[in-house]
């Protein structure tokens, strides 16, 4: 068995520091990502009028949209700027698991930009007249379900990593695949039907996805880089 | 001892398709001559649904279809994945297009059917929504395929992303049991037999087989043109890579 000087918590846990600290000084991509977010909410009213009834029931779908949208935005970086400045041939050939470096850069896409919106989402979730008891289900559901879509999209980001301009195809490739994270997140956020099953559900989801999309991410960087 | 032709190998893989790609066609006309009689003339109008109920047999044969294709190419995709066999790459990209073409008549088929039965051209039903994820997914395939130049990597990458499509396959399977809603459930293949009429299951039987061999024989050529287009490629490139090392034109004719 290899062998290498550093143990691998401490590897990976240097490298969550790295990515966390890059996003923080690269074009602060957790404020842009909510920005993005509130722009998103600020132009459904004038979509379909500013009627607060209407805007309250369609409420938890709008801000999970804009969610998934917002997630989307940031993660054709994810592995393309490993794989530009060459740190992603260093992971490929460390001893450190490649599944779990996916795992980690996740983590730090999704403290990014997934926290930062489920964090906001109660206060926009204001702007669309939502009540008390739909505020604590689109932040609860959103909590438990942006991590889905950021792993989701990590298999995307790994299979359009060489490409130039793999935004648009990433999209294309991952929207279909999150449909059904979409579907119970929505459901257990506009309490349509009981919160609870529709919750669970995308807890499941949530942990599939957690078990599954590493191994096709890493799969897909070691074939997408020879 | 040589008993068997290896199939595997291109060069054989090209004399069977020129052998059986005939063979093939024909049994597709003649069950589609059968079929069609069988569903257009013979079998007897629904006694709720009267003659509409003939688009049955062009709508289930291409869903079952649109499942089927994409089976074979995430078998196809394993091939890849684990061998590195370049005839899988082949058959998972020819595979593709007609996955997406089968899908496609299936919903168009399933919408003309619902117009008159349902009264709506279109519903967010499960199975409805499940067959329309497949089909962008069948698109988001060919789009992958187009971006990505070397074909060997492009192989490895969209069988990376069928696999993980592959979730969908059971879920479109048992959408109608999971989520009983407006499409009805599976009549043909289940517990206790089918529960369709034979006077309708016949003619339904002859058109899935007439699918099938038609996808068999479009297949087999669609892998011949893919490989006959990668030999294209590798002889233009080595007709540049000759012209640039200074042999005369006439010798490094390019290949298209």
């Amino acid at each position: 068995m290899k062998q290498s000087g550093v143990p691998l918590p401490s590897a990976l846990g240097a490298l969550l520091l790295r990515d966390l600290r890059i996003g923080r000084r690269v074009g602060g991509a957790a404020s842009m990502g909510v920005l993005f977010f509130l722009c998103l909410v600020a132009i459904t009213p004038f979509a379909i009028g500013p009627d607060l009834a209407l805007l309250a029931r369609i409420g938890p779908a709008i801000l999970w949209i804009a969610a998934l949208l917002a997630t989307l935005l940031g993660l054709d970086r994810l592995f393309q700027a490993d794989a530009e400045d060459g740190s992603l041939d260093l992971f490929l050939m460390s001893d450190t698991p490649l599944e779990l470096i996916v795992l980690v850069k996740c983590l730090a896409h999704w403290l990014l930009t997934g926290l930062p919106l489920v964090i906001a989402s109660p206060f926009f979730g204001l702007l669309l007249g939502l009540d008390a008891r739909a505020l604590e289900g689109v932040a609860a559901s959103l909590f438990v379900g942006t991590p889905a879509l950021t792993l989701i999209g990590a298999i995307g980001a790994a299979l359009t990593v060489s490409l130039r301009r793999g935004g648009l195809l990433l999209a294309i490739l991952i929207l279909p695949l999150s449909i059904p994270i979409l579907i119970f997140g929505v459901a257990a956020a506009s309490g349509a039907m009981a919160f609870l099953m529709p919750f669970l559900v995308l807890c499941g989801l949530t942990l599939a996805a957690l078990a599954l999309t590493p191994f096709a991410a890493a799969l897909a960087l070691r074939n997408g880089l020879e | 001892m040589r008993t068997m032709p290896n199939y595997a190998n291109p060069a054989d893989f090209l004399r069977l398709v020129r052998a059986a790609a005939p063979v093939t066609a024909t049994i597709t006309a003649i069950l589609f001559g059968i079929g069609l009689y069988l569903a257009l003339l013979d079998s007897p109008p629904d006694y709720q649904q009267g003659e509409t109920v003939r688009i049955m047999y062009l709508h289930v044969p291409s869903a079952w279809m649109a499942m089927f294709v994409y089976v074979v190419m995430s078998s196809a995709a394993l091939g890849t994945l684990v061998w590195r066999h370049p005839l899988a790459d082949a058959t998972q990209k020819a595979a593709a297009p007609l996955g997406a073409a089968f899908t496609f008549l299936c919903l168009v088929t399933g919408s003309l059917w619902g117009k008159p039965e349902w009264g709506t051209w279109w519903v967010w039903d499960a199975r409805l929504t499940s067959v329309f994820v497949l089909f962008l997914i069948y698109l988001g395939i060919i789009a992958l395929w187009q971006v990505i130049e070397d074909p060997g990597k492009a192989a490895r990458l969209v069988a990376v992303f069928t696999l993980v499509g592959a979730v969908n396959i059971p879920i479109i399977k048992f959408s109608v049991d999971w989520w009983n809603t407006l499409h009805q459930s599976a009549s043909v293949f289940r517990m206790g037999g089918p529960t369709i009429a034979m006077s309708m299951l016949w003619p339904l039987i002859f058109m899935t087989f007439a699918f099938t061999f038609l996808f068999l024989t479009l297949h087999m050529l669609a892998i011949r043109n893919e490989i006959l287009r990668r030999r294209i490629r590798r002889l233009s490139m080595l007709a540049a890579s000759a012209s640039e090392a200074g042999i005369p034109a006439i010798f490094a004719e390019p290949a298209q």
